[in-house]
């Protein structure tokens, strides 16, 4: 596993390992688990990572923050530590203070639009919202404005994720928000979505990381035909394949988090990097999530084993933010329209 | 757990986009003088000395050596540069481009004083051809198996048997190869091959082409019978060549080449769907250009590495095995694409050529460097399985 490579990593790594452990979620079926690891991350101040200390943030930089993310990712645990970052962030590009407690973000889907009417209030609705019913406040974006919404005021139809975590249909009904700012040049609904896509990009990644962790222990653990199934050839070419998928998808993520460290504006460049990122660890929890499983048999299909935290989680944050389809479809016109001779300059931009 | 995996986001330093330009414009007269096409990857003329020449003029072949060799102390990103440029454009790079990935870098960790003085500066100048000598008929990836023999003589060593597939051989200077001094000892199944330079030109060689289904011919048998290689020929240690090649091979594995092969039929297939691409075209076209950026990003990373004088086997090896799959699927999947092209697209000609080359030339992709298997049991390795 990769080791966290700064401090704050270092205490997200520490503060999972201690309250979201296998042994804890798995003896504790009503989720009460999730109470005292919000606590702690909330005092490490890590959910307002992006937030700077003069609005009450932690003021960590951006490549701190995404590597944060990478932690969550490994944890594969049902918090929105990721939601109230973004959350964070959003509201820190209109000047709002963020509020205490548990946030997430609107729109998170590309074809949702929310308006800000000429009275100040939010109307639309925005679907596939993560942890919108456990939420307190939206961070939203509408009309060139950034908004903070209590989620109390709104109208919200509960789903769930393919991992079983809220997913929820948010119904702005004229709700009048918190607080409203005008979004500087260059951050809007694109902006966010990729931001949003970069996050579950790093998750993914990182819940890739485990799988690739566990399986190559169980590997070594499980015995059949008399042998440690990590000694069949078949078993390590599995493994290996599982390798490259986890490696493609951190180099994908990794990348594309040093390009927004950089705090650039959006360019072609930088549009590579994220729809990169998200379609290509998209396809890595795929191929990686079955190899995990078939790697652990029967037992990785059970709920008592913890596998499914990370194969589900993989799979259900490929839908957050845009899918690897339509991502790949923007990549594709944008290659197209600058066309066939500008693909390779674009490619090696960087 | 397990091995730590990683491919930090290495950035190409701005020294090299400079000089990103500098090749890109030296290309570009090249093809505007006829040197070669680039929109055609079955070069006859894949072989080009004056090419070559005009090339180390530049100051672009042993671009990391000391300068005392002829070399031009630049780093491994400049080079990792180069070479991306070179093979987007399809340059007729076969007469150096062996040479000055690996065989160099191997004598100057491993050749006496003498020969590297010799040998390295006409490397530089790209007058000199290389092959490398490592599979033999019913070896290949498994190095062990080598039997080729190099039996001691009177100031030097005989060699007899021969190396197969070993690629343009039959342009070939001097070759690189690991031959059998000794019988591999039970404890140690890799004791007893060493490594070998030898003049192509000598006595008691002969070179069978072997012709290829893509009508190229780049690969060769090579017929030793009685050649002579003087002692001071002899590169590392005598029997203990296996760790000297293996670490070798990083440098052949994780390189641009390695997922660049067919990149051609991408750039041929967006030009014949045009600015306004269908949905479908549009979503195979992106996901395929996220693959291949993340193949760079993983191959640049691992170029950063090397620069750092880090010894990334495991991810090279990662890189070779997800990159050559890639290059190997890319055609297939633009034919899939390019199905519903329409045919009066102006390169639609052009496209079929370069799709029916590529797919002729995929099989080979997962082969060279070492197989899709054999890298996967490195990768296990790595991984603890082993």
């Amino acid at each position: 596993m990769t080791e966290p490579d700064n401090i704050v990593a270092e205490t997200a790594e520490r503060i999972f390992a201690d309250l979201a452990d296998a042994q804890t979620i798995n003896h504790d079926k009503s989720g009460a688990w999730k109470a005292p690891l919000w606590q702690a991350l909330t005092e490490s101040g890590l959910p307002l990572s992006w937030v700077p200390e003069e609005c009450d943030g932690s003021g960590t930089s951006m490549a701190e923050g995404f590597s944060v993310l990478g932690v969550a990712g490994r944890a594969g645990v049902s918090v929105p530590l990721a939601e109230t970052m973004l959350a964070g962030w959003l509201l820190t590009q209109g000047k709002i203070k963020s509020p205490e407690g548990m946030m997430t973000v609107a729109p998170a889907g590309p074809r949702d639009r929310l308006t800000l009417n000429a009275d100040g209030t939010i109307s639309g609705r925005a679907r596939a919202i993560p942890f919108a019913k456990e939420a307190k406040h939206i961070a939203v974006i509408a009309g060139g404005s950034i908004a903070l919404v209590d989620a109390g005021a709104c109208k919200i139809d509960a789903g769930l994720s393919l991992a079983g975590d809220h997913s929820d249909t948010v119904h702005f009904d004229k709700v009048k928000p918190v607080a409203t700012a005008k979004a500087p040049d260059g951050v809007d609904e694109k902006a966010l979505l990729l931001m949003g896509a970069l996050a579950r990009s790093l998750q993914i990644a990182g819940a890739l990381e485990s799988m690739l962790g566990i399986s190559v222990q169980y590997s070594g653990e499980r015995v059949a035909f008399e042998k440690k199934i990590s000694k069949f050839q078949a078993v390590q070419h599995n493994l290996a394949k599982l390798a490259g998928e986890t490696s493609a998808a951190l180099a994908a993520a990794s990348s594309a988090a040093d390009a927004f460290s950089h705090g650039a504006p959006i360019d072609d460049a930088l549009f590579l990097e994220a729809a990169a990122a998200k379609i290509r660890c998209s396809e890595a929890a795929e191929k990686g999530a079955a190899i995990a499983h078939q790697v652990h048999g029967a037992i990785g299909f059970t709920q008592e084993h913890i596998l499914h935290r990370y194969t589900l989680r993989a799979l259900a944050w490929r839908d957050d933010f845009g899918s690897e389809s339509y991502w790949a479809v923007e990549l594709g016109r944008l290659v197209a329209k600058r066309g066939a001779d500008e693909l390779w300059p674009l490619v090696a931009s960087r | 757990m397990t091995a730590a995996l990683r491919f930090d986001p290495i950035r190409l330093p701005p020294e090299c986009e400079q000089l990103r330009k500098e090749v890109r414009a030296f290309l570009a007269d090249e093809i505007a003088a006829g040197t070669f096409d680039p929109h055609r990857p079955v070069q006859e003329d894949a072989d080009n000395r004056e090419f070559s020449r005009r090339v180390g003029e530049k100051g672009w072949l042993g671009m990391t050596w000391p300068k005392k060799y002829g070399g031009h102390e630049r780093s491994f990103l400049e080079r990792y540069v180069v070479t991306e440029e070179m093979r987007v454009a399809n340059a007729p790079v076969r007469r150096f481009f062996v040479a000055d990935r690996q065989s160099g870098p191997v004598l100057l960790k491993y050749a006496p004083e003498h020969i590297k003085m010799d040998i390295l500066p006409r490397i530089c100048r790209g007058e000199i051809c290389f092959s490398i000598g490592m599979s033999e008929p019913n070896s290949g990836s498994d190095l062990f198996a080598a039997k080729t023999k190099a039996t001691k003589t009177d100031g030097g060593f005989l060699i007899n048997g021969s190396k197969i597939w070993t690629t343009s051989a039959h342009i070939a200077d001097y070759m690189i190869a690991i031959f059998r001094t000794s019988p591999p000892t039970k404890e140690n199944r890799r004791h007893g091959l060493t490594q070998f330079l030898v003049n192509m030109k000598a006595p008691g060689i002969k070179v069978n082409p072997i012709d290829q289904i893509t009508g190229q011919q780049e690969f060769n048998e090579v017929v030793f019978t009685d050649a002579f290689i003087p002692d001071d020929h002899v590169l590392g240690e005598i029997d203990g060549a296996w760790k000297q090649a293996t670490s070798e091979l990083a440098y052949e594995r994780s390189g641009p080449e390695r997922f660049l092969e067919t990149y051609y039929t991408l750039t041929e297939l967006v030009r014949a769907i045009g600015s306004d691409p269908d949905t479908r075209s549009a979503e195979g076209i992106g996901r395929l250009v996220a693959q291949l950026h993340t193949m760079r990003r993983m191959s640049v990373s691992v170029a950063g590495m090397l620069q750092a004088g880090k010894e990334p086997v495991v991810e090279a090896s990662i890189v070779k095995d997800i990159g050559t799959v890639w290059e190997q699927q890319l055609p297939h999947r633009v034919r899939d694409l390019a199905a519903f092209v329409d045919e009066s697209a102006s390169n639609h000609a052009t496209l079929e050529e370069m799709l029916d080359f590529a797919i002729k030339t995929a099989p080979k992709l997962t082969i060279q460097g070492g197989t899709t298997e054999v890298l996967r049991g490195i990768i296990a390795r790595g991984l603890g399985l082993r």
